[in-house]
Protein backbone atom coordinates (compact mmCIF):
# COMPACT_ATOMS: atom_id res chain seq x y z
CA UNK A 1 0.00 0.00 0.00
CA UNK A 2 2.72 2.49 0.84
CA UNK A 3 6.12 1.92 0.35
CA UNK A 4 9.53 4.50 1.07
CA UNK A 5 12.64 2.92 0.23
CA UNK A 6 16.02 5.15 0.51
CA UNK A 7 14.05 8.14 0.94
CA UNK A 8 15.73 11.36 1.94
CA UNK A 9 14.02 15.22 2.35
CA UNK A 10 16.51 18.29 2.34
CA UNK A 11 14.51 21.32 2.85
CA UNK A 12 16.12 24.34 1.01
CA UNK A 13 18.72 25.85 3.32
CA UNK A 14 20.37 22.41 3.54
CA UNK A 15 18.09 21.10 7.28
CA UNK A 16 17.41 17.46 6.22
CA UNK A 17 14.24 16.20 7.75
CA UNK A 18 14.71 12.34 6.74
CA UNK A 19 17.88 10.86 5.71
CA UNK A 20 17.59 7.09 4.34
CA UNK A 21 13.62 6.13 5.41
CA UNK A 22 12.79 2.52 4.40
CA UNK A 23 9.88 0.51 4.97
CA UNK A 24 6.62 -0.15 3.86
CA UNK A 25 3.17 -0.95 4.73
CA UNK A 26 0.95 -3.41 3.69
CA UNK A 27 -3.03 -2.97 2.73
CA UNK A 28 -5.34 -2.98 5.76
CA UNK A 29 -2.24 -2.14 8.45
CA UNK A 30 -2.35 0.25 10.99
CA UNK A 31 0.68 1.75 11.99
CA UNK A 32 2.11 4.20 14.43
CA UNK A 33 5.15 6.57 13.27
CA UNK A 34 6.80 8.17 16.48
CA UNK A 35 9.63 9.95 16.89
CA UNK A 36 10.40 12.91 19.25
CA UNK A 37 8.93 16.57 17.71
CA UNK A 38 11.43 17.51 14.70
CA UNK A 39 11.72 13.71 14.11
CA UNK A 40 10.88 13.93 10.91
CA UNK A 41 7.23 12.69 11.15
CA UNK A 42 5.42 15.58 9.86
CA UNK A 43 7.74 15.26 6.50
CA UNK A 44 7.40 12.05 6.07
CA UNK A 45 3.83 11.91 6.20
CA UNK A 46 3.42 14.72 3.90
CA UNK A 47 5.43 13.10 1.54
CA UNK A 48 2.90 10.45 0.97
CA UNK A 49 0.02 12.48 -0.91
CA UNK A 50 3.05 14.92 -2.80
CA UNK A 51 2.65 17.88 -0.60
CA UNK A 52 6.06 17.08 -0.29
CA UNK A 53 8.57 15.37 -2.92
CA UNK A 54 11.46 13.36 -1.50
CA UNK A 55 14.56 14.75 -2.66
CA UNK A 56 15.55 11.28 -3.12
CA UNK A 57 14.75 7.22 -2.91
CA UNK A 58 11.02 6.32 -3.79
CA UNK A 59 7.58 6.51 -2.43
CA UNK A 60 5.16 4.05 -3.89
CA UNK A 61 1.55 4.59 -2.90
CA UNK A 62 -1.06 2.40 -4.72
CA UNK A 63 1.12 1.65 -7.01
CA UNK A 64 2.39 4.88 -8.09
CA UNK A 65 5.55 6.44 -7.35
CA UNK A 66 4.31 9.47 -5.94
CA UNK A 67 7.42 12.06 -6.02
CA UNK A 68 7.56 11.21 -9.75
CA UNK A 69 3.41 12.30 -10.61
CA UNK A 70 2.76 14.84 -12.45
CA UNK A 71 1.10 17.93 -11.50
CA UNK A 72 -2.07 17.47 -12.74
CA UNK A 73 -2.67 13.82 -11.01
CA UNK A 74 -2.21 14.87 -7.79
CA UNK A 75 -4.91 15.77 -7.10
CA UNK A 76 -6.76 12.61 -7.99
CA UNK A 77 -3.81 10.76 -5.68
CA UNK A 78 -5.23 13.18 -2.60
CA UNK A 79 -8.72 11.77 -3.39
CA UNK A 80 -7.67 8.27 -2.81
CA UNK A 81 -6.34 9.11 0.62
CA UNK A 82 -7.89 10.60 4.03
CA UNK A 83 -5.97 13.24 5.85
CA UNK A 84 -6.58 14.27 9.35
CA UNK A 85 -4.61 17.29 10.21
CA UNK A 86 -3.33 17.72 13.49
CA UNK A 87 -4.99 21.63 13.24
CA UNK A 88 -7.84 20.27 11.52
CA UNK A 89 -8.10 22.67 8.37
CA UNK A 90 -11.78 22.93 8.64
CA UNK A 91 -13.74 26.13 7.15
CA UNK A 92 -15.21 27.83 9.58
CA UNK A 93 -17.62 29.84 7.42
CA UNK A 94 -19.38 26.98 6.44
CA UNK A 95 -21.61 23.88 8.43
CA UNK A 96 -19.94 20.80 9.37
CA UNK A 97 -21.94 19.04 6.81
CA UNK A 98 -20.31 21.39 4.10
CA UNK A 99 -17.37 20.71 5.54
CA UNK A 100 -17.61 16.79 5.11
CA UNK A 101 -19.17 17.06 2.05
CA UNK A 102 -16.51 19.34 0.15
CA UNK A 103 -14.12 16.74 -1.00
CA UNK A 104 -17.21 14.95 -3.14
CA UNK A 105 -17.80 18.52 -4.56
CA UNK A 106 -14.55 17.97 -6.64
CA UNK A 107 -15.25 14.82 -7.98
CA UNK A 108 -18.39 15.66 -9.01
CA UNK A 109 -20.77 13.77 -7.21
CA UNK A 110 -24.86 14.11 -7.26
CA UNK A 111 -26.03 16.48 -4.62
CA UNK A 112 -28.38 13.53 -3.33
CA UNK A 113 -25.46 11.07 -3.54
CA UNK A 114 -22.53 13.49 -1.62
CA UNK A 115 -25.16 14.22 1.11
CA UNK A 116 -25.89 10.85 1.69
CA UNK A 117 -22.14 10.10 1.96
CA UNK A 118 -21.12 13.03 4.13
CA UNK A 119 -23.67 11.69 6.73
CA UNK A 120 -22.65 8.37 6.36
CA UNK A 121 -18.99 9.69 7.44
CA UNK A 122 -20.79 11.82 10.21
CA UNK A 123 -22.32 9.11 11.27
CA UNK A 124 -19.41 6.92 11.80
CA UNK A 125 -17.67 9.83 13.85
CA UNK A 126 -20.76 9.89 15.97
CA UNK A 127 -21.53 13.50 14.96
CA UNK A 128 -24.72 13.52 12.64
CA UNK A 129 -26.72 15.60 14.89
CA UNK A 130 -24.25 18.52 14.74
CA UNK A 131 -24.32 18.54 11.26
CA UNK A 132 -25.96 21.86 10.79
CA UNK A 133 -23.56 23.32 13.50
CA UNK A 134 -20.75 25.48 13.13
CA UNK A 135 -16.90 23.95 13.54
CA UNK A 136 -16.70 26.45 15.81
CA UNK A 137 -19.07 25.74 17.94
CA UNK A 138 -17.80 21.91 18.67
CA UNK A 139 -15.11 20.91 20.83
CA UNK A 140 -11.26 20.17 20.23
CA UNK A 141 -12.37 16.32 20.22
CA UNK A 142 -15.38 16.99 18.19
CA UNK A 143 -13.86 19.46 15.13
CA UNK A 144 -11.20 16.48 14.70
CA UNK A 145 -13.96 13.78 14.26
CA UNK A 146 -15.29 16.27 11.49
CA UNK A 147 -11.92 16.25 9.76
CA UNK A 148 -11.82 12.17 10.07
CA UNK A 149 -15.54 11.97 8.67
CA UNK A 150 -13.96 14.77 6.04
CA UNK A 151 -11.31 12.81 5.19
CA UNK A 152 -13.04 8.90 4.77
CA UNK A 153 -16.00 10.66 2.28
CA UNK A 154 -14.18 9.77 -0.70
CA UNK A 155 -14.09 6.27 0.96
CA UNK A 156 -10.38 6.12 0.38
CA UNK A 157 -7.78 3.16 1.02
CA UNK A 158 -5.57 5.13 2.75
CA UNK A 159 -6.28 7.42 6.02
CA UNK A 160 -3.17 9.19 7.36
CA UNK A 161 -3.13 11.45 10.60
CA UNK A 162 -0.60 13.70 11.90
CA UNK A 163 -0.59 14.16 15.66
CA UNK A 164 -4.65 13.86 15.31
CA UNK A 165 -4.73 13.77 19.01
CA UNK A 166 -1.60 16.49 20.16
CA UNK A 167 -4.29 18.85 21.55
CA UNK A 168 -6.91 16.91 22.73
CA UNK A 169 -7.42 15.60 26.56
CA UNK A 170 -6.73 11.52 26.95
CA UNK A 171 -10.67 11.07 27.03
CA UNK A 172 -11.17 12.63 23.47
CA UNK A 173 -7.84 10.65 22.44
CA UNK A 174 -9.08 7.62 22.90
CA UNK A 175 -12.20 8.57 21.23
CA UNK A 176 -10.50 9.50 17.88
CA UNK A 177 -7.79 6.44 18.10
CA UNK A 178 -11.34 4.02 18.51
CA UNK A 179 -12.73 5.81 15.41
CA UNK A 180 -9.54 5.20 13.03
CA UNK A 181 -9.66 1.43 14.70
CA UNK A 182 -12.78 1.18 13.66
CA UNK A 183 -12.26 2.09 10.08
CA UNK A 184 -9.17 -0.03 10.61
CA UNK A 185 -10.96 -3.43 11.22
CA UNK A 186 -13.23 -2.71 7.69
CA UNK A 187 -9.83 -2.73 6.00
CA UNK A 188 -8.53 0.70 5.71
CA UNK A 189 -4.62 1.02 5.62
CA UNK A 190 -4.32 3.86 8.44
CA UNK A 191 -1.47 5.25 8.96
CA UNK A 192 -0.87 7.53 12.36
CA UNK A 193 2.00 10.18 13.27
CA UNK A 194 1.98 10.51 17.40
CA UNK A 195 4.23 11.21 19.87
CA UNK A 196 1.75 9.91 22.73
CA UNK A 197 3.79 6.89 24.16
CA UNK A 198 1.04 6.00 26.09
CA UNK A 199 -1.54 5.68 23.86
CA UNK A 200 0.72 3.75 21.10
CA UNK A 201 1.15 1.23 23.83
CA UNK A 202 -2.50 0.58 24.86
CA UNK A 203 -3.21 -0.24 20.95
CA UNK A 204 -0.42 -2.75 20.49
CA UNK A 205 0.29 -2.31 17.07
CA UNK A 206 3.23 -1.99 14.94
CA UNK A 207 5.41 1.01 15.47
CA UNK A 208 7.50 2.84 13.18
CA UNK A 209 10.31 4.93 15.35
CA UNK A 210 11.63 7.76 13.19
CA UNK A 211 15.13 9.13 14.90
CA UNK A 212 17.19 11.78 13.49
CA UNK A 213 15.53 11.01 10.05
CA UNK A 214 16.38 7.55 10.64
CA UNK A 215 13.95 4.52 11.33
CA UNK A 216 15.24 3.01 14.63
CA UNK B 1 -26.53 16.11 -14.83
CA UNK B 2 -23.08 15.40 -16.30
CA UNK B 3 -20.14 15.47 -13.58
CA UNK B 4 -18.74 18.24 -15.50
CA UNK B 5 -21.90 20.32 -15.99
CA UNK B 6 -22.19 19.79 -12.62
CA UNK B 7 -19.21 21.35 -11.48
CA UNK B 8 -19.62 24.05 -13.99
CA UNK B 9 -22.71 25.01 -12.53
CA UNK B 10 -21.59 24.85 -9.19
CA UNK B 11 -18.62 27.25 -10.08
CA UNK B 12 -21.56 29.95 -11.51
CA UNK B 13 -23.59 29.67 -8.45
CA UNK B 14 -20.31 30.44 -6.27
CA UNK B 15 -19.72 33.00 -8.98
CA UNK B 16 -22.98 34.36 -8.70
CA UNK B 17 -22.77 34.43 -4.89
CA UNK B 18 -19.42 36.38 -4.73
CA UNK B 19 -20.74 39.25 -7.55
CA UNK B 20 -20.62 42.76 -6.09
CA UNK B 21 -22.94 45.33 -7.35
CA UNK B 22 -20.54 47.90 -6.69
CA UNK B 23 -18.23 46.48 -9.15
CA UNK B 24 -20.61 46.16 -12.10
CA UNK B 25 -21.75 50.09 -11.57
CA UNK B 26 -17.95 51.14 -11.43
CA UNK B 27 -17.09 49.07 -14.71
CA UNK B 28 -20.70 50.15 -16.15
CA UNK B 29 -19.89 53.83 -15.70
CA UNK B 30 -16.39 53.37 -16.82
CA UNK B 31 -17.79 51.76 -20.32
CA UNK B 32 -20.91 54.14 -20.28
CA UNK B 33 -18.42 56.80 -21.74
CA UNK B 34 -17.42 55.18 -24.92
CA UNK B 35 -21.11 53.43 -25.43
CA UNK B 36 -22.72 56.96 -24.78
CA UNK B 37 -20.51 59.04 -27.36
CA UNK B 38 -20.86 55.85 -29.81
CA UNK B 39 -24.83 56.67 -29.91
CA UNK B 40 -24.41 60.12 -30.12
CA UNK B 41 -21.83 60.03 -32.85
CA UNK B 42 -24.00 57.11 -34.57
CA UNK B 43 -26.92 60.11 -34.23
CA UNK B 44 -24.65 62.82 -35.67
CA UNK B 45 -23.64 60.84 -38.48
CA UNK B 46 -27.37 60.38 -39.66
CA UNK B 47 -27.65 64.06 -39.84
CA UNK B 48 -24.52 64.67 -41.60
CA UNK B 49 -25.07 62.70 -44.12
CA UNK B 50 -28.08 64.09 -45.29
CA UNK B 51 -25.79 67.01 -46.51
CA UNK B 52 -24.77 66.70 -50.06
CA UNK B 53 -21.14 64.87 -49.66
CA UNK B 54 -21.38 64.98 -53.87
CA UNK B 55 -19.60 68.58 -55.06
CA UNK B 56 -22.23 71.23 -55.23
CA UNK B 57 -21.08 74.46 -55.25
CA UNK B 58 -23.74 76.97 -54.72
CA UNK B 59 -23.16 80.59 -56.76
CA UNK B 60 -24.67 84.06 -55.86
CA UNK B 61 -25.16 86.50 -58.08
CA UNK B 62 -25.01 90.20 -56.72
CA UNK B 63 -28.56 90.97 -56.06
CA UNK B 64 -28.07 94.21 -58.44
CA UNK B 65 -27.27 92.15 -61.08
CA UNK B 66 -29.21 91.80 -64.36
CA UNK B 67 -30.95 88.48 -65.33
CA UNK B 68 -28.77 89.34 -68.85
CA UNK B 69 -25.73 89.23 -66.62
CA UNK B 70 -27.28 86.00 -65.44
CA UNK B 71 -27.31 84.62 -68.41
CA UNK B 72 -23.99 85.56 -69.22
CA UNK B 73 -22.60 84.05 -66.40
CA UNK B 74 -24.33 80.82 -66.94
CA UNK B 75 -22.78 80.67 -70.53
CA UNK B 76 -19.31 81.05 -68.68
CA UNK B 77 -20.41 78.08 -66.57
CA UNK B 78 -21.40 75.91 -69.37
CA UNK B 79 -18.76 76.47 -71.06
CA UNK B 80 -15.84 75.04 -68.43
CA UNK B 81 -14.96 71.65 -68.50
CA UNK B 82 -14.42 71.16 -64.73
CA UNK B 83 -18.70 71.83 -64.53
CA UNK B 84 -20.81 68.66 -65.21
CA UNK B 85 -23.99 69.99 -64.58
CA UNK B 86 -25.23 73.64 -63.82
CA UNK B 87 -28.46 74.40 -62.39
CA UNK B 88 -30.42 78.13 -62.10
CA UNK B 89 -32.11 78.93 -59.22
CA UNK B 90 -33.85 82.50 -60.13
CA UNK B 91 -34.43 84.82 -56.88
CA UNK B 92 -38.35 84.13 -57.49
CA UNK B 93 -38.06 80.14 -56.89
CA UNK B 94 -35.08 80.38 -53.73
CA UNK B 95 -37.73 83.03 -52.29
CA UNK B 96 -40.54 80.27 -52.81
CA UNK B 97 -38.45 77.57 -51.53
CA UNK B 98 -37.90 79.42 -48.47
CA UNK B 99 -41.52 80.29 -47.68
CA UNK B 100 -41.95 76.77 -47.35
CA UNK B 101 -40.03 76.28 -44.32
CA UNK B 102 -42.30 76.98 -41.01
CA UNK B 103 -42.07 80.41 -39.68
CA UNK B 104 -40.40 82.06 -42.41
CA UNK B 105 -43.50 83.49 -44.70
CA UNK B 106 -43.99 85.44 -42.17
CA UNK B 107 -40.82 86.77 -41.84
CA UNK B 108 -40.51 86.90 -45.87
CA UNK B 109 -43.56 89.19 -46.11
CA UNK B 110 -42.29 91.70 -43.38
CA UNK B 111 -39.09 91.97 -45.17
CA UNK B 112 -41.55 93.70 -48.43
CA UNK B 113 -39.10 92.75 -50.68
CA UNK B 114 -37.23 89.77 -52.02
CA UNK B 115 -33.43 89.59 -50.40
CA UNK B 116 -32.39 87.20 -52.38
CA UNK B 117 -30.29 87.17 -55.31
CA UNK B 118 -30.04 85.31 -58.73
CA UNK B 119 -28.11 81.68 -57.87
CA UNK B 120 -26.57 78.77 -60.06
CA UNK B 121 -26.08 75.56 -58.12
CA UNK B 122 -23.56 73.71 -60.01
CA UNK B 123 -21.69 70.23 -59.71
CA UNK B 124 -18.38 69.70 -60.17
CA UNK B 125 -15.87 67.19 -60.58
CA UNK B 126 -15.10 66.10 -57.38
CA UNK B 127 -11.49 66.83 -57.33
CA UNK B 128 -11.64 70.30 -58.57
CA UNK B 129 -14.03 71.81 -55.75
CA UNK B 130 -11.39 74.27 -53.96
CA UNK B 131 -9.86 75.58 -57.05
CA UNK B 132 -13.37 75.56 -59.31
CA UNK B 133 -14.57 77.62 -56.10
CA UNK B 134 -12.05 80.22 -56.34
CA UNK B 135 -12.06 80.71 -59.85
CA UNK B 136 -15.84 81.02 -59.77
CA UNK B 137 -15.40 83.82 -57.28
CA UNK B 138 -13.65 85.92 -59.53
CA UNK B 139 -16.28 85.56 -62.72
CA UNK B 140 -18.09 89.53 -62.97
CA UNK B 141 -21.05 89.42 -61.36
CA UNK B 142 -20.37 86.84 -58.92
CA UNK B 143 -21.04 87.85 -55.07
CA UNK B 144 -20.45 84.98 -52.93
CA UNK B 145 -19.80 81.18 -53.62
CA UNK B 146 -20.16 78.33 -51.21
CA UNK B 147 -18.79 75.29 -51.63
CA UNK B 148 -21.04 72.30 -49.45
CA UNK B 149 -18.98 69.77 -50.09
CA UNK B 150 -16.07 71.62 -48.22
CA UNK B 151 -17.96 71.62 -45.36
CA UNK B 152 -19.36 68.40 -45.27
CA UNK B 153 -15.69 67.20 -45.78
CA UNK B 154 -15.12 69.17 -42.30
CA UNK B 155 -18.18 67.30 -40.59
CA UNK B 156 -16.74 63.87 -41.56
CA UNK B 157 -13.27 64.93 -40.71
CA UNK B 158 -14.54 66.12 -37.11
CA UNK B 159 -16.41 62.75 -37.00
CA UNK B 160 -13.87 61.02 -38.03
CA UNK B 161 -11.53 62.61 -35.17
CA UNK B 162 -13.84 61.77 -32.36
CA UNK B 163 -14.48 58.50 -33.79
CA UNK B 164 -10.55 58.04 -33.32
CA UNK B 165 -11.04 59.44 -30.02
CA UNK B 166 -13.59 57.55 -29.08
CA UNK B 167 -11.49 53.99 -29.79
CA UNK B 168 -8.92 55.73 -27.69
CA UNK B 169 -11.04 56.08 -24.99
CA UNK B 170 -12.70 52.49 -25.31
CA UNK B 171 -8.81 51.25 -25.51
CA UNK B 172 -8.12 52.81 -22.01
CA UNK B 173 -11.11 51.67 -20.09
CA UNK B 174 -10.96 48.78 -21.54
CA UNK B 175 -7.65 48.01 -19.87
CA UNK B 176 -8.91 49.69 -17.14
CA UNK B 177 -12.19 47.17 -16.51
CA UNK B 178 -9.50 44.55 -17.16
CA UNK B 179 -7.22 46.10 -14.08
CA UNK B 180 -10.90 45.97 -11.90
CA UNK B 181 -11.46 42.18 -12.82
CA UNK B 182 -7.87 41.57 -11.84
CA UNK B 183 -7.68 43.57 -8.79
CA UNK B 184 -11.25 41.85 -7.53
CA UNK B 185 -10.41 38.53 -8.34
CA UNK B 186 -6.92 39.16 -6.30
CA UNK B 187 -8.74 39.90 -3.42
CA UNK B 188 -11.33 37.39 -4.05
CA UNK B 189 -8.42 34.85 -3.82
CA UNK B 190 -6.60 36.35 -0.29
CA UNK B 191 -9.96 36.21 0.81
CA UNK B 192 -10.96 32.69 -0.01
CA UNK B 193 -6.90 31.64 0.50
CA UNK B 194 -7.93 29.36 3.35
CA UNK B 195 -10.45 27.10 1.56
CA UNK B 196 -8.35 27.22 -1.46
CA UNK B 197 -5.20 25.71 0.32
CA UNK B 198 -7.56 23.08 2.02
CA UNK B 199 -9.44 22.62 -1.37
CA UNK B 200 -6.02 21.81 -2.79
CA UNK B 201 -4.76 19.63 -0.12
CA UNK B 202 -8.23 17.17 0.14
CA UNK B 203 -7.99 16.77 -3.53
CA UNK B 204 -9.68 19.41 -5.66
CA UNK B 205 -8.07 19.84 -9.57
CA UNK B 206 -6.47 23.49 -10.09
CA UNK B 207 -9.21 23.78 -12.52
CA UNK B 208 -11.90 23.32 -10.37
CA UNK B 209 -10.35 26.08 -8.04
CA UNK B 210 -9.70 28.44 -10.78
CA UNK B 211 -13.23 28.09 -12.52
CA UNK B 212 -15.23 30.20 -10.06
CA UNK B 213 -12.75 32.82 -10.16
CA UNK B 214 -13.45 33.04 -14.07
CA UNK B 215 -17.03 32.64 -14.08
CA UNK B 216 -16.67 35.70 -11.63
CA UNK B 217 -15.09 37.70 -13.58
CA UNK B 218 -16.94 36.87 -16.51
CA UNK B 219 -20.04 37.93 -15.03
CA UNK B 220 -18.97 40.88 -13.48
CA UNK B 221 -17.76 41.91 -17.32
CA UNK B 222 -21.46 41.27 -18.03
CA UNK B 223 -22.91 43.18 -15.45
CA UNK B 224 -21.12 46.17 -16.29
CA UNK B 225 -21.71 46.26 -19.92
CA UNK B 226 -25.69 45.33 -18.76
CA UNK B 227 -24.71 48.75 -16.44
CA UNK B 228 -23.78 51.18 -19.38
CA UNK B 229 -25.96 50.06 -21.92
CA UNK B 230 -29.19 50.83 -18.88
CA UNK B 231 -26.63 54.39 -18.02
CA UNK B 232 -26.44 55.19 -22.00
CA UNK B 233 -30.07 54.37 -22.35
CA UNK B 234 -31.92 56.18 -19.70
CA UNK B 235 -29.61 58.84 -20.72
CA UNK B 236 -30.47 59.28 -24.21
CA UNK B 237 -34.16 59.25 -23.11
CA UNK B 238 -33.15 62.08 -20.94
CA UNK B 239 -31.48 63.77 -23.65
CA UNK B 240 -34.29 63.17 -26.07
CA UNK B 241 -36.99 64.97 -24.29
CA UNK B 242 -34.79 68.22 -23.92
CA UNK B 243 -33.89 67.62 -27.48
CA UNK B 244 -37.12 66.79 -29.11
CA UNK B 245 -38.00 70.48 -27.59
CA UNK B 246 -35.20 72.11 -29.42
CA UNK B 247 -35.53 69.63 -32.52
CA UNK B 248 -39.22 70.79 -33.13
CA UNK B 249 -38.68 74.25 -33.13
CA UNK B 250 -36.80 73.69 -35.57
CA UNK B 251 -39.43 71.77 -37.81
CA UNK B 252 -36.87 68.75 -37.15
CA UNK B 253 -37.75 64.96 -35.95
CA UNK B 254 -34.48 64.78 -35.00
CA UNK B 255 -33.87 62.28 -31.69
CA UNK B 256 -30.67 60.63 -30.51
CA UNK B 257 -31.04 57.06 -31.37
CA UNK B 258 -30.02 54.26 -29.20
CA UNK B 259 -27.01 51.64 -29.99
CA UNK B 260 -28.76 48.60 -32.57
CA UNK B 261 -29.13 45.91 -30.45
CA UNK B 262 -26.50 44.18 -32.49
CA UNK B 263 -24.05 46.76 -30.94
CA UNK B 264 -25.57 46.67 -26.96
CA UNK B 265 -25.29 43.00 -27.34
CA UNK B 266 -21.65 43.09 -28.78
CA UNK B 267 -20.43 45.56 -25.57
CA UNK B 268 -21.89 43.62 -23.20
CA UNK B 269 -20.42 40.16 -24.56
CA UNK B 270 -17.08 42.43 -25.11
CA UNK B 271 -17.10 43.73 -21.56
CA UNK B 272 -17.31 40.01 -20.17
CA UNK B 273 -14.79 39.06 -22.60
CA UNK B 274 -12.44 41.28 -21.03
CA UNK B 275 -13.94 40.50 -17.00
CA UNK B 276 -12.97 36.73 -18.10
CA UNK B 277 -9.37 38.04 -19.53
CA UNK B 278 -8.90 40.09 -16.46
CA UNK B 279 -10.00 37.01 -13.94
CA UNK B 280 -7.76 34.62 -15.98
CA UNK B 281 -4.54 36.61 -16.03
CA UNK B 282 -5.09 37.33 -12.19
CA UNK B 283 -5.73 33.66 -11.14
CA UNK B 284 -2.67 32.15 -12.85
CA UNK B 285 -0.47 35.33 -11.47
CA UNK B 286 -2.11 34.76 -7.84
CA UNK B 287 -3.31 31.05 -7.67
CA UNK B 288 0.35 30.00 -7.83
CA UNK B 289 1.67 31.33 -5.03
CA UNK B 290 -1.03 29.21 -2.72
CA UNK B 291 0.44 25.63 -2.45
CA UNK B 292 -0.46 23.85 0.56
CA UNK B 293 2.17 22.53 3.19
Amino acid sequence: MVSFSAVAKRYPGGDEALKSVSFSVESGELAFITGRSGAGKSTLLKLIPAIERPTSGSVIVHGQNVGALKRGAIPYLRRNIGLVFQDQKLLYDRSVFDNVVLPLAFSGHAPREAARRARAALDKVGLLAREKSNPIQLSGGEQQRVAIARAVVNRPALLIADEPTANLDAESATLILDVFLGFNQVGVTVLIATHDQALIERYGKRVLRLDQGKIA
Amino acid sequence: MRPWLRQHRQALLSALRRLGVLNAVVIGVALSLPAGGYALLESLRGVAGRFALDAQISVFLRPEAKRAEAEALGKALRADRRIEKVRFVPREDAIRELSAVQGLPELIAALGQNPLPDAYVVTAQETQVQTLSTDLAKLPGVAYVQADAVWARRLAALAGIARLALWLLSALLGIGLVAVTFNTIRLQILTQREEIEVSKLIGATDGFIRRPFYYLGLLQGLAGGCVAIAIVASGLALLNREVRVLAESYGSRFRFSFVPFGDALAIVLFAGLLGWLGAQLSVSRHLRHIEPA
